[in-house]
């Protein structure tokens, strides 16, 4: 299956990346040529083979439910890019 | 003291221990010929100031029963420093100094060792030439316009023109062996669970692990005994009793079976690559131990189902990246513009590549047909290593499927660029540890690679094989120092 300049879009708008006229015409190229080389995997059965999500064969460990570190507000906001220290701040969502 | 730039790791910590040198000494050596070095573009941000106050510090107050005393380091710039910035080598975190520690550098602290800088990487680790770096390209120390390979290209640069005694790097797909082949140094990808990934910046969650880069076996074993440890941070991190790597390590291999598989011998595959992997097997072979041929069919499937898996987690982990919280914002006239600009101006190219590939096979539709055929193919993956090791102790295999090329030689070509990880990705999906060790020069002097896969936490195994090779095939690296 081929990959087109409209899916192209689609994904991009998917991604939350905005991509011009020229870029998505080098992605189609690209992805297209990355795809065609996916496309090996059908040639193998894997109708009867159960999909391995995890390396790691021992169950996730539990821990009690705790708070371990408070009043970090200052550190958490540290790096925001807006200036405003005391939230993060967006552009206006509502009218 | 031109010679402290000569001595290894295990060799810098016996001398500071008996006092021959100081830290300061080792420091500001490293320090000097880091400075002397900016050609190779091996450092994003240097802390080299804090640095020789620390040596100091440690000098006046030395502990000695610490496993790193006062010794330099220079780290990828994947990991999380507190206080220090961190940039992946993107502009999105161009300007992110984290307010926390990453396990694994927290464990080289712990253990007396000084951070010296922060090492150039791919971006966000997504390269296999560390071409793709915001802070732009890295040049090997093996020959001008030569490519370190990546993506801890940054790393195996320094540490092969001895800018840093050992280093940490990454490994997703190869990130790891795959430049520590390029360069002529020692490199392991431990075993998935070994090394904490807290605090190292996600790529894919399922195939990242932190691991040693070094110039000798025993110094990775050293190196290797410090980082990993069970971490409660790390939901994947396994709880066992780690040994210690070092002291065990024993150069008899007698009666150890070395499966060679045959899928690795890939079609076009350079003789002078053929030849190193034979000359493996022959010095193994006198070694004691015994060589089997095995089979691990589903390799050539790897690749494909790399390029799944690690897009998919990799689109998902970077969502997070959305000039809200941290990092590069570009203003937009709404909250949907804003994201879709900052995301396109923060990332490069190879990342939104494989950005828009993960968005892709996860997209409703294609989920089935792309990702859980994928996970179904690691399985299979898997299967083939489990059927072998019932066979055999351990894997040999050539690293990479040819030598360092030169700079700008693959990136408009994203598949051939792929196609370097052909023998290093396998060994992710299944979770494996794997060392690569420099074994010989092809005809242009560039150095190959020898890798060698073990068991799940068998590291002990692989890293006793690999001293047993090592110290038969007596790799001298062939620099001239053409940077200086």
């Amino acid at each position: 299956m081929t990959i087109d300049l409209k899916t192209v879009k689609k994904i991009s708008k998917l991604a939350r990346i905005s991509v011009d006229d020229e870029k998505a015409k080098k992605l189609e190229s690209d992805l297209n040529s990355i795809f065609k080389f996916i496309e090996k995997l059908n040639q193998l059965d894997t109708s009867k083979t159960e999909p391995l999500t995890s390396v790691v064969d021992a169950n996730l460990q539990l821990r009690k439910d705790e708070v371990k570190s408070q009043n970090i507000r200052d550190q958490i906001l540290k790096n925001s890019p807006d200036e405003n220290k005391d939230f993060f701040v967006v552009p206006k969502v509502v009218e | 003291m031109s010679n402290i730039l000569d001595f290894t790791l295990v060799e810098l910590v016996e001398r500071i221990k008996k006092k021959d040198l100081s830290s300061k000494e080792v420091t500001k050596t490293y320090i000097e010929r880091s400075k002397k070095s900016k050609k190779l573009n091996t450092y994003i941000t240097e802390d080299f100031e804090s640095a020789l106050k620390k040596a100091d510090n440690f000098d006046s107050k030395p502990d000695f029963d610490k496993k790193l005393p006062g010794i330099p380091i220079a780290v990828k710039d994947l990991f999380c420093t507190k206080n220090i910035r961190t940039t992946a080598g993107s502009k999105i975190l161009e300007n992110f100094v984290p307010t926390y520690e990453s396990t694994v550098t927290n464990n080289i602290w712990n253990e007396g060792a000084i951070l010296l800088g922060k090492l150039n990487c791919d971006e966000f680790a997504m390269g296999s030439s560390n071409e793709t770096s915001f802070f732009g390209n890295v040049q090997s120390p093996v020959g001008e316009k030569l490519v370190p390979g990546g993506s801890s290209g940054g790393s195996a640069s320094a540490l092969a023109a001895k800018l840093t005694p050992s280093t940490i790097g990454t490994d997703t797909g190869g990130s790891i062996r795959q430049p520590a082949s390029f360069t002529g140094i020692v490199g392991l990808k431990p075993t998935y669970g070994s090394c904490s990934r807290y605090g190292i910046v996600a790529f894919a969650s399922s195939l990242d692990q932190a691991g040693p880069m070094t110039r000798d076996v025993k110094d990775c074993a050293l190196l290797f005994s410090v980082i990993s440890s069970y971490d409660s941070k790390d939901s994947t991190s396994i709880n066992f009793k780690r040994d210690d790597y070092f002291k065990k390590l024993d150069k008899s291999i007698k009666g150890k079976k070395i499966g060679i598989p045959k899928e690795y011998r890939v079609d076009g595959m350079p003789k002078e690559i053929e030849d190193l992997w034979q000359k493996g097997i022959n010095i193994a072979k006198d070694a004691g131990a015994e060589i089997v041929d095995v089979s691990l069919p589903n390799t050539n499937y790897a690749l494909p189902t790399y390029y799944i898996v690690a897009p998919a987690e990799a689109s998902s982990n970077l969502a997070r990246y959305d000039g809200v919280k941290y990092g590069f914002r570009s203003e937009g006239k709404n909250l949907i513009d804003m994201y879709e600009k900052t995301r396109s101006e923060g990332f490069g190219n190879e990342v939104k590549r494989r950005i828009m590939i993960g968005t892709y096979v996860l997209s409703s539709g294609y989920y089935d047909a792309y990702y859980l055929k994928a996970q179904k193919v690691r399985r299979l993956i898997k299967n083939d290593f489990d059927e072998v090791y019932k066979k055999v102790d351990a894997i040999l295999t050539p690293s990479t499927p040819s030598s360092a090329f030169k700079i700008g030689e693959k990136t408009n070509d994203p598949l051939s660029m792929y196609l370097n990880d052909i023998f290093t990705v396998p060994i992710n999906l299944a979770g494996l540890p794997a060392i690569s060790i420099p074994a010989g020069h092809d005809q242009k002097g560039y150095p190959l690679g020898l890798q060698i896969i073990g068991k799940a936490f068998d590291e002990q195994n692989i890293l006793n094989i690999a001293y047993s090779l090592e110290q038969e095939i007596k790799f001298k690296n062939k620099m001239n120092d053409w940077w200086l």
